[in-house]
């Protein structure tokens, strides 16, 4: 497997990306629409209300009169009642969008998740594909719901401001941006470092954890390794690590927001000197800057630059957050490599909309036509490799870990497809049949059962959920696992857990036999577990097994020899190929690997069974 | 270090350790505080003083400085670049007053939690096994990682947050009640009402945070069911119904994070209509006093000035406050932990060679928790150099008898001793490192093989390394994974086999120095024919060492020179192979598997086949 990086970073910023991004809130563009406009008159209330302090100075104050007051004040508050509006009616909007891209993307993730071929699964760890459809597509969300607020925002001030200024006195506002260009760079500059700085905050982050992790999880095997020195050595070193990573972050965020105010300072300084200037020579001719205006030319001043700092700070999380955009696309464009054609969507319809009144019945003869498989890294498993399966057959498949075994049961059920040759199912190559037909005839034990949170009853039901409680009771009868259920306090209705957590392993087998006995699967796959249970669930299994197989098309990852001893036929595979072949009887006879195989295993089996039975 | 104090105190013992750090950054922020204020000052007397003329309102020791540097009236008038200069000088030193407050604030607390953590790290290391047996992994993994964030944030924030939001409005009341006590009773009339409110609100949505993380929570289970259970989902054609689900919860998700975020929408709304209306009063307010002549355009701009900065601080108080009670909570938590007694020190053990005969006298355990005996009076000797099996049903107590040998248990009667040493006496670190045990479960590091195999050595020669692998029978598979010993094992990288990691555990156990072996049934999952092969290997290479075999294995047992068997806790029988498959019992039954298997075959006489 190769090792998958999480935050991998890409250096430039990518406008094309940003434009798929936009094109996927499609749903959304009139939010997004709602938004700009709302902001850009947002950032105009905001020129306006300095501009009524300077009236105020100018008029009321200068003219020393209260006249028109009540109609000033009622404008005044009239504004901060529309603003309030704005910035309920943005944010509501914002997170209406960041809510909505997200619940999208993950729609659109998870429905490909369904459609990817196993061979993907094989390659991906589960940890990263959640992340793909969690953290990652959260914080797209997060961007593309509110970076426009503050750009919008930030250029509407900006333009409004400028021209405002530019109005006023268009000599001191040219100088007061002057200060622009270096200030946008140097924020353009910084909001990448604290963002690249808080990156490997998260990093170091992640690593404390699971230092955290595996110092608790390993506690045990730490005493008797008697490590406790070397791992609180290393522990120190990545506490450390951390702790400088946060310092240089929050250094680096200190040292920013000092410099940006100070460069704005050089610009309200000027106000201030030319302003003050123009005020007094003003009051000696009568007319020129009034003290309201030179007030106003300050306060716009102060403010001027905290939108740069904003846009910068926008463009800056658009960049980091481009790699979570890569991936979140990566996967929804990803295109599985298993695929019906459109002449079999066309006939029998896909996993969404099948339809089932096309499909043809299934008896279960099963052919392997000079088969070869590669696995995506090109490793070769299986090389013109024949088989043929009669209806009702069970074959046993033994042999070492990754002699090709779960690779033959995985081109039964077309998790994969051959490489070359061709598998028939009742004689027809199986590609000229859609993949929803063969798995709902399939039926698929795993080695290691997996349960879905929910009742023993809906997980009895899981692959036909119209079935009658009745049909489920039967079902959980056939293999024998009605009789535990029944001690359960809720009987049927008791609740698994997690993934079944609150079942013992054979107690999850047993179910699990069951949930495959009501789909009445015209094929069967079972891969068996090496887990040790007790005798008796034990021999429960070897029930359910023989019941379950009993009179269809059934292959077997064996590794019990009661499971191996009944099949019609086992098949000792070894690199790929079938080294032996026969009953078990005949196996025997031959005292070759087979034969080998079965006496360690036997010894082992039996020594188990009364070390667990004593 | 911080054990058994109320958490208030604990923390305070924390701020303690950095005090320099912390009394240079609360300086900082006094001065931070003052230069802040300055400005309206600068900007109102240059209104008033310098361009209407009114006198000014500045102390008069600051008057006479500046007389007394030239910085007149007439002079400050003629030369107006001195108010420019004044203003770059008070930002540049604001800013630098910031950057101090900002820096120290960052060293003290990452350093308080860097110290905490590791306190944390090497305190787990130190608890009993007995401890880490009943522990709560995921718990102890959040105490550890998010309580101490939860500090870390409160000390490196929240606590000079609270100090500057008081401090400013301690001085913006003094200097605003110097100009006009009426206007500052108007300027500020909304100002408790901002606090509460925040107060309030943050205090009342922290349900529906909790709701939102739940409902995340939910949709990440879904997910991650759906993801490790794929193959389930794709045999029994679920994809349609699995995709209803996580619409389910995704959808649910998405409303309540909506909602959450519609409460803020109030919050942010409601808040920033009481601050503009507060600067509305302030204004009008103002205007209608200047036009009476009682205050000056000076004073209106400090007060407007004032007011606006006043209010972003007040309302991050009253949110800073709502959940300052969470920083306590999460002490007490790691408290908790710290709390829990450690193995304890024994200057006094002895280092003793461990070549020596092994004798159990009389050994009783019971878990302190039950009281219910695991072990009973067990007894035997494994004379030094020798090997001892034992054989024992689940649950006869074989996993606590080597648990006892390394010390991780104590026996609650009898003793066991070493070469004549009472084990008790024996120091823990020095029996550990000379016993080497491997589990059945062994845990695994995620680190490379290399790593893993080498994990008790400070710098393991990579010969050794390849040598113990051998030994274990581990090289064949390990030059077959991709990157051969450079392989990560474990969640970000290859999943080992139950058989594949006992040999990874007993490769790494050879690179200590050991004195005596112990194998907890730790050859279970590897095939007869692997056990075999290890056994011999290590026959060669460690035969000269006192070893202990758990196994239910006829081949394992037979070899041994002396042979255990255990049943419910109490030794039923010991000897030789030759004795004890004499004795009908245990070791009887299983010896005769061998006899069972033939039988087996007879039945199958070739005439069966053709039948």
């Amino acid at each position: 497997m190769q090792a998958v990086q999480e935050e991998d970073y890409t250096r430039r910023l990518d406008f094309g990306l940003w434009q798929k991004m936009l094109r996927l809130a499609k749903p959304f563009h009139r939010n997004l629409w709602i938004i700009v406009v709302t902001m850009l008159l947002s950032a105009g209330i905001d020129v306006a209300l300095p501009m009524l302090n300077s009236y105020a100075i100018d008029h009321f104050i200068a003219g020393g009169t209260t006249e028109g007051l009540g109609w000033f004040s009622a404008l005044y508050i009239g504004l901060v009642l529309v603003q309030v509006f704005f910035i309920v009616l943005f944010i509501r909007e914002s997170g209406f969008v960041e809510t909505g891209m997200c619940h999208h993307i993950r729609h659109l993730g998870f429905r490909k998740l369904q459609e990817l071929p196993f061979s993907y699964f094989d390659r991906m760890p589960v940890g990263y594909l959640m992340s793909r459809l969690t953290s990652d597509t959260q914080r797209l969300g997060d961007t593309i719901g509110w970076s426009l607020v503050d750009l919008c925002w930030g250029a509407g001030f900006l333009v409004l401001c400028s021209a405002q200024m530019l109005i006023l006195n268009w000599r001191v506002a040219l100088v007061v941006m002057l200060v622009l260009p270096p200030l946008a760079v140097i924020s353009w500059h910084f909001q990448k470092g604290i963002l690249e700085s808080y990156r490997q905050v998260r990093k170091r982050n992640s690593q404390l954890t699971s230092a955290f992790n595996e110092g608790i999880n390993g506690a045990k095997a730490t005493k008797t390794l008697v490590r406790e020195e070397l791992n609180t050595e290393e522990f120190r070193e990545i506490a450390e690590g951390m702790r400088d990573a946060s310092v240089r972050a929050a250094t680096l965020s200190a040292l920013f927001l000092p410099i940006v105010v100070s460069l704005g300072s050089l610009a309200t300084a000027w106000v201030l000197w030319q302003g003050s200037g123009e005020v007094l020579a003003a009051q000696a001719a009568g007319v020129g800057m009034t003290v309201g205006v030179l007030q106003v030319f300050i306060n716009y001043t102060v403010q001027f630059f905290q939108p740069v700092r904003e846009i910068a700070r926008i463009f800056a999380e658009l960049q980091s957050s481009q790699a979570a955009a890569e991936r979140v696309l990566t996967l929804l464009d990803t295109q599985p490599d298993i695929v019906d054609t459109p002449e079999v969507i066309e006939r029998y319809g896909d996993s969404f909309h099948p339809k089932k009144e096309n499909w043809p019945p299934i008896h279960g003869d099963i052919r392997f036509e000079d088969v070869s498989f590669r696995y995506k890294d090109g490793e070769q498993v299986l090389s013109h490799f024949n088989l043929h399966v009669r209806a009702g057959e069970t074959v046993a498949l033994v042999g070492e870990t990754g002699a090709g075994k779960s690779t033959i049961v995985n081109l039964v059920c077309r998790f994969y497809e051959p490489t070359e040759g061709r598998v028939l199912i009742d004689g027809v190559d199986y590609r000229q049949r859609s993949q929803y037909w063969l798995q709902s005839n399939l039926g698929y034990v795993l080695q290691t059962p997996h349960l879905f949170s929910g009742t023993i009853a809906d997980n009895i039901r899981y692959g036909r959920p119209e079935a009658a409680d009745e049909e489920v009771r039967e079902a959980a009868r056939l293999v024998g696992a009605e009789p535990f259920i029944l001690l359960m306090k809720d009987g049927y209705d008791t609740e698994v857990g997690e993934g079944g957590s609150r079942l013992s392993t054979g107690q999850k087998q047993l179910i699990s036999f069951a949930r495959a006995m009501l789909v009445n699967p015209a094929i069967f796959v079972l891969d068996e577990a090496t887990s040790s249970v007790d005798t008796e669930t034990e021999q429960l299994i070897q029930q359910a097994i023989q019941t379950t197989l009993h009179g269809r098309t059934s292959f077997i990852i064996a590794h019990r020899l009661s499971t191996i001893r009944t099949a019609d036929r086992i098949l000792l595979i070894q690199d790929g190929r079938i080294a032996e072949e026969g009953t078990h009887a005949e196996l025997i006879a031959k005292q070759g690997a087979y034969w080998r195989l079965y006496t360690n295993q036997f010894q082992d089996e039996q020594g188990r069974k009364i070390v667990g039975a004593s | 270090m911080y054990t058994n104090l109320t958490p208030a105190r604990a923390m305070l013992r924390l701020l303690g350790r950095h005090r320099g750090l912390w009394l240079l950054a609360a300086l900082a922020t006094v001065a931070t505080v003052f230069l802040g204020y300055l400005t309206p000052i600068l900007l109102s007397e240059t209104i008033d003083c310098i361009l209407s003329g009114h006198p000014s309102t500045l102390p008069a020791w600051l008057l006479d400085a500046l007389r007394s540097l030239g910085a007149t009236r007439a002079w400050v008038t003629e030369h107006l670049w001195f108010l420019a200069a004044a203003l770059i000088a008070i930002s540049v030193l604001n800013g630098a007053f910031s950057y101090i407050r900002g820096r120290c604030t960052a060293l003290a607390s990452e350093n308080i939690a860097k110290d905490l953590r590791e306190t944390l790290y090497s305190h787990l290391q130190r608890l009993p096994f007995a401890w880490h047996v009943k522990a709560e992994t995921g718990d102890l993994i959040q105490r550890c990682t998010s309580d101490v964030d939860t500090l870390r944030r409160f000390l490196a924030a929240q606590v000079l947050e609270i100090v500057n939001a008081l401090l400013m409005v301690a001085v913006a009341l003094t200097v605003m009640l110097q100009r006009s006590a009426r206007l500052t009773l108007y300027s500020l009339i909304l100002v408790p009402a901002l606090f509460f409110f925040a107060m309030w609100f943050f205090r009342k949505v922290r349900k529906h945070f909790r709701i939102s993380d739940e409902a995340e929570a939910k949709m990440s289970a879904v997910l991650q069911e759906n993801l490790s259970g794929v193959r389930v989902v794709r045999a029994f054609g679920q994809q349609r119904r699995e995709e209803e689900k996580f619409e389910t919860v995704s959808e649910d998700f998405r409303g309540k994070t909506l909602h959450l975020t519609n409460l803020l929408s109030v919050y942010w709304g409601g808040g920033d209509f009481l601050s503009m209306l507060q600067s509305a009063i302030t204004l009008l307010v103002c205007v209608v006093l200047a036009v009476r002549g009682e205050i000056t355009v000076g004073t209106l701009v400090l007060f407007t000035s004032y007011v606006s900065q006043l209010l972003w601080p007040i309302r991050q108080l009253g949110r800073t406050l709502s959940d300052s009670g969470k920083s306590l909570v999460a002490m007490e938590r790691i408290q908790d932990i710290l709390n829990a007694p450690v193995e304890p020190e024994e200057p006094d053990a002895l280092k003793p060679d461990l070549s020596g005969d092994i004798v159990f006298d009389h050994v009783t355990f019971a878990y302190p928790d039950d009281g219910v005996p695991v072990l009973q009076d067990v007894s035997f000797t494994i004379p030094a150099g020798k090997t001892a099996a034992v054989l024992g049903a689940t649950g006869s107590g074989k996993s606590t008898l080597v648990y006892l040998l390394q010390r991780l248990y104590e026996p609650t009667e009898g003793r066991i001793t070493i070469g004549g040493v009472d084990l008790r006496r024996i120091d823990r670190s020095w029996l550990r490192s000379h016993v080497g045990l491997i589990m059945q479960e062994p845990f695994l590091y995620s680190r490379t093989i290399r790593e893993n195999v080498g994990i008790v050595l400070r710098q393991p020669e990579e010969e050794r390394i390849r040598r113990a692998a051998d030994i274990a029978s581990a090289s064949g598979f390990i030059a077959r994974a991709d990157k051969g010993y450079d392989t990560v094992i474990g969640e970000r990288g290859v999943t080992l086999s139950g058989g594949q990691k006992q040999r990874i555990a007993i490769a790494r156990t050879l690179l200590k120095d050991n004195q005596i072996l112990i194998f907890d049934d730790s050859l279970s999952a590897v095939d007869t024919e692997t056990d075999a092969h290890i056994r011999a290997a290590l026959r060669r290479e460690a035969g000269h060492l006192t070893t202990l075999i758990i196994s239910h294995r006829v081949t394992t047992l037979s070899q041994a020179d002396l042979i255990l068997v255990l049943e419910k806790g109490r030794i039923t029988d010991q000897g030789t192979h030759a004795e004890l498959a004499a004795r009908p019992g245990l070791y009887q039954r299983i010896n005769s598997i061998q006899t069972g298997l033939e039988e087996e075959f007879h039945r199958q006489e070739p005439g069966e086949v053709n039948a």
